[in-house]
């Protein structure tokens, strides 16, 4: 891959791609590979060490799973036609002065990362990490959502798992979370995540559901799709025999070392305990929805706005643009809503992209765009793999944007604010750019995830499964009893009990008590503020042209204006 | 087709393409570091880069997310 890197970022290190991703997932590569193949000099940036996301994650050798060869097509497609970096974590986005966005990365050393050489590759090399700056013309944030975890007495002990770390440890690694396994939490995840136990050889002791279970089947909306595969979920709990209740829950985990049992509780409509029985297990696996992933956004300054469940996410115009020029957003970090539905946001996403590209706003200079990226065919190459990962959507996909250009291709005006009510955003720009088909298709599944969210909220009974010795947040080791204690000292936001109480200040920066913070202080969550991402090594930060002090400052203040002058000799 | 790494000295066998953490649990390891202040274990808790409880030093290196890390025959890790 290197050679091929080399030749497409161009020997000068200078040369932008026109399209920068950020997100192996569904929405990432749907995204990536609908640019690449209208001829865009793409890259795509991604944690893993394979692409896929949370959804399609899988181990070094795939296994037969739902959707996932599928996907593995698209990701073949795309590695053929873009520059596909694993392993490279984004910790801050920046603007540049000719307009161009830098995505600032680092990769581990070692003989299994990329060899994708930096221009600043001789720092940080003993500390194990080394920067890579990619520069891109336009930026796709597709960098998906992680399990929301609610604090109970002993969630700290090992052996209590996020739904998704016991999914991530099954699927991208082929481990069993634990032998006897309670799962618990708020929503459909809990059920593949249940099944893939169950299936692999763990006894699932039970699916403890705290919402109410027919929320699902009630709804008329969600008569779309999904419901095939959740009765798939649920014949195969069955066949296991692993009971699914409802409104119960794990509030409590207790042991020495490590999980030895739990508490389930029976739950009243709000979530307060009614009554509790222990259940003995060595594994626990809670989720209780998700967060979006949506810092570099932010970092930009992104619009956001709160979805159904509360959760700030970024705001979207019909052609998947944020509020920032040349800045698109696909998946999750625009709206909690499933797979389907982010690769399919990702894939407008991508063609908004091209269109934008293609009719540069006039006044919107494009200096790092070479000539033939700017005509489809051009760039176009056809070859062998073509036909089994275009045929359908994505060789139909060249017919989504239709006239593009005649709101605000990229580069040009920003998105009109939402007029109304707590507008979602999304339907109130560029009437006839993005075919109808496609809207609607996107409308469908988005109405279905927020009807997902509507029918498994996060109640506010888990406040009294406290106690005060527990911790809310785990990094500082911050219980229940300092966060209360800041509150009479006077601190009534979730921003003030941060700052005298400490939650949120270690080294996840809030990822996970956030959520919890927010709800102690009787506030919706507010968009994450964090202006480098990532924790990176001083010398990584040293490296971007001896700006460390620009750097620092701009840590201090809270601003959202990223970091204009990081890559500024 | 497995490996080893060595995890404080102690042989842990990895399935190739498995990362730090998920060769650590299962090899029944559940916990590898001790927070700063109560002292209490720590080792994978969401799995996927979010919540830095899983941190390891590779081969001398500065902390590392077990969970994001994919071991490499002939890794020493140590813990804290």
């Amino acid at each position: 891959m290197t050679d091929d890197v080399a030749r497409r970022r161009g020997d000068g290190g200078d040369a932008a791609y026109d399209l920068v991703v950020v997100g192996g997932g569904p929405a990432g590569v749907a995204g990536a590979l609908t640019a690449a193949l209208a001829g865009l000099r793409v890259a795509l940036v991604d944690s893993s060490a394979r692409l896929g996301g949370q959804y399609f994650r899988h181990p070094a050798v795939p296994g037969r799973a739902s959707g996932l060869e599928r996907f593995l097509r698209l990701a073949r497609a795309l590695g053929e036609r873009a520059d596909v970096l694993p392993r490279h974590q984004v910790w801050s986005v920046s603007r540049e002065p000719d307009g161009a966005l830098a995505v600032h990365c680092v990769t581990p050393h070692g003989p299994s990362s990329s060899p994708h050489s930096p221009d600043s590759a001789a720092s940080a090399g003993a500390r194990g990490e080394r920067p890579v700056v990619l520069r891109g013309r336009r930026l796709l944030i597709a960098t998906g959502a992680y399990d929301r975890p609610l604090p109970f007495p002993g969630w700290d002990l090992p052996g209590v798992l996020t739904a998704g770390g016991a999914q991530a440890l099954l699927k991208g690694n082929g481990v069993v979370a634990g032998r006897r396994v309670v799962v618990s939490g708020t929503g459909p995840f809990l059920l593949p995540v249940a099944a893939g136990l169950a299936e692999a050889g763990a006894r699932v002791l039970g699916v403890f559901e705290a919402n109410r279970g027919l929320g699902l089947a009630r709804h008329p909306v969600l008569a779309l799709g999904r419901l095939g595969e959740a009765a798939g979920y649920a014949v195969s709990l069955a066949r296991h025999r692993v009971p699914y209740l409802t409104r119960q829950a794990v509030v409590a985990a207790h042991g020495e070392r490590e999980v030895e049992a739990v508490t389930v509780a029976r739950l009243d409509r709000e979530w307060n305990v009614l009554a509790t029985r222990v259940v003995e297990c060595d594994t626990v696996a809670v989720g209780y929805g998700f967060v979006p992933q949506i810092e570099l956004g932010v970092q930009l300054g992104c619009g956001t706005r709160y979805d159904v469940d509360g959760s700030p996410v970024l705001r979207v115009d019909d052609a998947q643009r944020t509020s920032v020029p040349g800045v698109w957003a696909a998946g999750e970090p625009t709206g909690v809503g499933g797979w389907r539905l982010a690769e399919l946001e990702g894939r407008i996403a991508g063609r908004s992209v091209v269109a934008a590209t293609r009719r540069p706003q006039a006044g919107c200079a494009d200096p790092g765009r070479r000539p033939e990226a700017g005509r489809a065919d051009a760039g176009f190459r056809p070859h062998a793999g073509r036909a089994d990962a275009d045929r359908t959507d994505f060789g139909s996909a060249a017919g989504l944007v239709s006239a593009a250009g005649s709101a605000s291709a990229g580069g040009g005006s920003r998105v009109a604010e939402p007029s109304g009510v707590a507008g979602p955003g999304r339907g109130e720009v560029a009437a006839g750019e993005v075919a109808g088909v496609w809207v609607r298709r996107r409308a469908r599944w988005q109405a279905f995830g927020e009807a997902l969210q509507r029918a498994y909220p996060v109640k506010p009974g888990w406040q009294g499964w406290l106690r005060d010795d527990t911790l809310v947040c785990r990094c500082e080791e911050v219980p229940l009893a300092r966060v209360r204690e800041a509150q009479e000292l006077g601190a009534t936001d979730a921003r003030s009990i941060k700052l005298l109480a400490r939650p949120g200040m270690g080294w996840c920066q809030g990822r996970v008590c956030g959520y919890a913070v927010s709800c102690l202080a009787g506030e919706p969550p507010q968009p994450p503020r964090r202006p480098i991402a990532q924790p990176v090594t001083l010398g990584t930060l040293s490296a971007l042209d001896g700006t460390l002090d620009g750097t620092l400052s701009d840590l201090d203040s809270p601003s959202h204006s990223g970091t204009p002058d990081m890559e500024d000799s | 087709m497995t490996f080893h790494i060595t995890v404080d000295g102690r042989p842990v066998p990895v399935v190739p393409g498995q990362t730090i953490g998920a060769a650590l649990h299962a090899a029944g390891v559940r916990s590898w570091r001790t927070t700063r202040f109560g002292g209490r274990p720590r080792g994978l808790f969401c799995g996927i880069g979010v919540c830095f409880d899983c941190l390891v030093s590779v081969n001398g290196r500065a902390p590392e997310r077990a969970c994001l890390a994919e071991a490499a025959p002939g890794d020493e890790v140590t813990t804290s």
